[in-house]
């Protein structure tokens, strides 16, 4: 790890003042942001600890939309009662991720800004186009078997391994941002970027902006929703696939449906085409299968990955079939 | 950097820190408290478990600015003297130690489960809970027999 200059913002103005310092980074739970600066990954000049700014609270707007501040830890915001009874798919998705400790320690805004767990991401003997752009990617024709199926690029194959995103994918989530230039909302939906000729260029971050809060619409649906990871082991792993899915259904026919995949691209993947095939569509298996292969219709494989394919068409047809029992929903 | 930290209830200062130091690292090297293990360094193996403000945390990812007038709890302060935690004495009885590498990150991490629970978790809690405690010599099994042998004594007080 190099020498850094350390500062802990008390206030956001302080916060956003202190990250126009080139070469300086936010720093949160510091469960990615220290593991890559021991590994060289990361090599900022100021860290600003942000992990003392008054925002780690859950709000209820009068609108009824939730606003979560961004260094809420991740387990606080699994436990909250808003969340459990009314985005069951949301605590759900951040009680799989990682272990009791790390969500312990992990803020919101650090989980949306995590970097990919591509292995060749933190091996500086290996060309990475993300770390080093324009030398290379190994993953492709290399170790590739967690790597993305849906807009992957000749560049870049990763995926971004978030759990709590997928979610606020399904969810419509909005990111709002912070900087000495003002504040701004973005969806989270097209917040992570395809990797393009560009894998670098993750998020719509400007690099002196702090994410001050999420936001999550008013969705009555999301009452009835599910988080379901399918992993190398039963707990504290990675995703291979992963579904976030609400399901409405009235007369036997869908009425709303909200789909998100997880470990399948470098954005949190909202699977508009199978929410299309759903709406209006009844609500049998035959359906669900059917969604699932809208979607999986666009999916491409790498030389150690054709797994997910089928992976995640069952995880889709799964997660829906146990919305839609009786007492299926979380 | 100078550092000020509640360490098993005692404030102590650390001077001439360098900003890159994890917590962990100044509990072992510079405030005399081994306890917490460094194994991975990567947050992977829970054996640097302490509480930081009474929450659970891998020290190994705590960079030590962070840790700056908090209050923390390590292996060494659940033991009163020379009588130990209910936790740790299930651990002995139960044989759930060999190498005892991961131990003191597995007793605060279950330390911390039975402190929030009634009664004796379930066993897919207790193992849930302790997902982020990696142990290469017993098996797991006697660990959750210590589990629930000190849920059971606590719940029976
Ligand atoms: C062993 C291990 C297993 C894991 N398993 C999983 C898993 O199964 N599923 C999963 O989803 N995740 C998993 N994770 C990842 C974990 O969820 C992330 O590391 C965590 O969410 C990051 O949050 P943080 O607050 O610690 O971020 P930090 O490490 O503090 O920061 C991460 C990045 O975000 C930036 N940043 C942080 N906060 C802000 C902000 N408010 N505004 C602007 N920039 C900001 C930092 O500058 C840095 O670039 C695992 C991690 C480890 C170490
Ligand atoms: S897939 Fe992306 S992150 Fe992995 S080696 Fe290639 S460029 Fe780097
Ligand atoms: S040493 Fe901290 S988790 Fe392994
Ligand atoms: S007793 Fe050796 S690692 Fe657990």
């Amino acid at each position: 790890m190099k020498d850094f200059a350390y500062v802990s913002a008390p206030d956001v103005a302080t916060a956003v003042r202190a990250i126009t310092e080139p070469g300086a980074k936010f720093l949160g739970g510091g469960t990615n942001l220290v593991d890559l600066m021991r590994q060289n990954v990361e090599r900022p000049d100021t860290v600003v600890d942000i992990t003392r700014l008054p925002l780690d609270r859950v709000e209820e707007l009068p609108d009824g939309r939730i606003r979560i501040g961004a260094m809420m830890r991740n387990s606080a915001l699994a436990a909250h009662r808003l969340i459990r009874t009314r985005y069951p798919m949301l605590a759900q998705a951040l009680l799989a991720g990682a272990s009791g400790q790390l969500r312990n320690m992990a803020t919101v805004g650090g989980n949306v800004l995590q970097r990919t767990r591509c292995p060749y991401f933190v091996d500086l003997a290996a060309r990475c186009n993300k770390r080093e752009p324009g030398s290379g990617c190994d993953a492709i024709g290399g170790f590739n078997r967690n790597a993305a199926i849906f807009g992957a690029s000749e560049s870049c194959v990763a995926t971004h391994p978030s759990d709590m995103c997928v979610a606020l994918a399904a969810l419509d989530a909005t990111i709002e941002l912070e900087s000495v230039r003002g504040v701004r909302r973005l969806p989270l939906v097209g917040f992570h970027a395809l990797p393009g000729d560009a894998p670098q260029h993750e998020t719509a971050i400007a690099a002196d902006e702090l994410i001050t809060a999420i936001e999550l619409p008013d969705l009555p649906v999301a009452a009835r929703s599910r988080y379901r990871k399918v992993r190398d082991r039963a707990s504290y792993a990675f995703a291979l696939v992963s579904v976030a899915a609400a399901l409405e259904v009235r007369d036997g026919v869908v009425t709303e449906a909200r789909l998100a995949l997880g470990g399948v691209a470098s954005r949190p993947w909202r699977a508009h085409a199978a929410e299309r095939a759903l709406m209006g569509a009844p609500a049998t298996e035959e359906s669900f299968r059917r969604a699932a292969d809208a979607e999986l219709a666009g999916a491409v494989a790498q030389s150690q990955n054709a797994f997910k394919i089928e992976l995640a068409r069952r995880a889709v047809t799964a997660t829906l079939r146990q919305l839609h029992l009786p007492g299926g929903a979380a | 950097m100078r550092v000020n930290v509640i360490v098993n209830g005692e404030a102590m200062t650390a001077d001439d820190v360098w900003e890159g130091e994890s917590l962990l690292y100044a509990l072992r090297e510079r405030l005399g408290l081994p306890g917490a293990k460094n194994a991975c360094e990567q947050g992977e193996c829970g054996s640097c478990t302490v509480y930081l403000d009474g929450i659970p945390v891998c020290a190994c990812l705590v960079a030590i600015g962070q840790a700056e007038g908090r209050s923390v709890v390590t292996v060494e302060g659940l033991a009163d003297g020379e009588s130990l935690d209910e936790v740790q004495r299930a651990f002995v009885e139960c044989g759930a130690v060999q190498c005892g590498f991961c131990t003191p990150g597995l007793i605060v991490q279950a330390h911390s489960l039975i402190a929030s629970t009634s009664g004796v978790p379930e066993d897919a809690e207790i193992r849930e809970a302790l997902a982020g405690n990696l142990c290469r010599c017993t098996g797991y099994e006697k660990i959750l027999d210590a589990v629930r042998l000190a849920a059971a004594r606590k719940a029976a007080l």
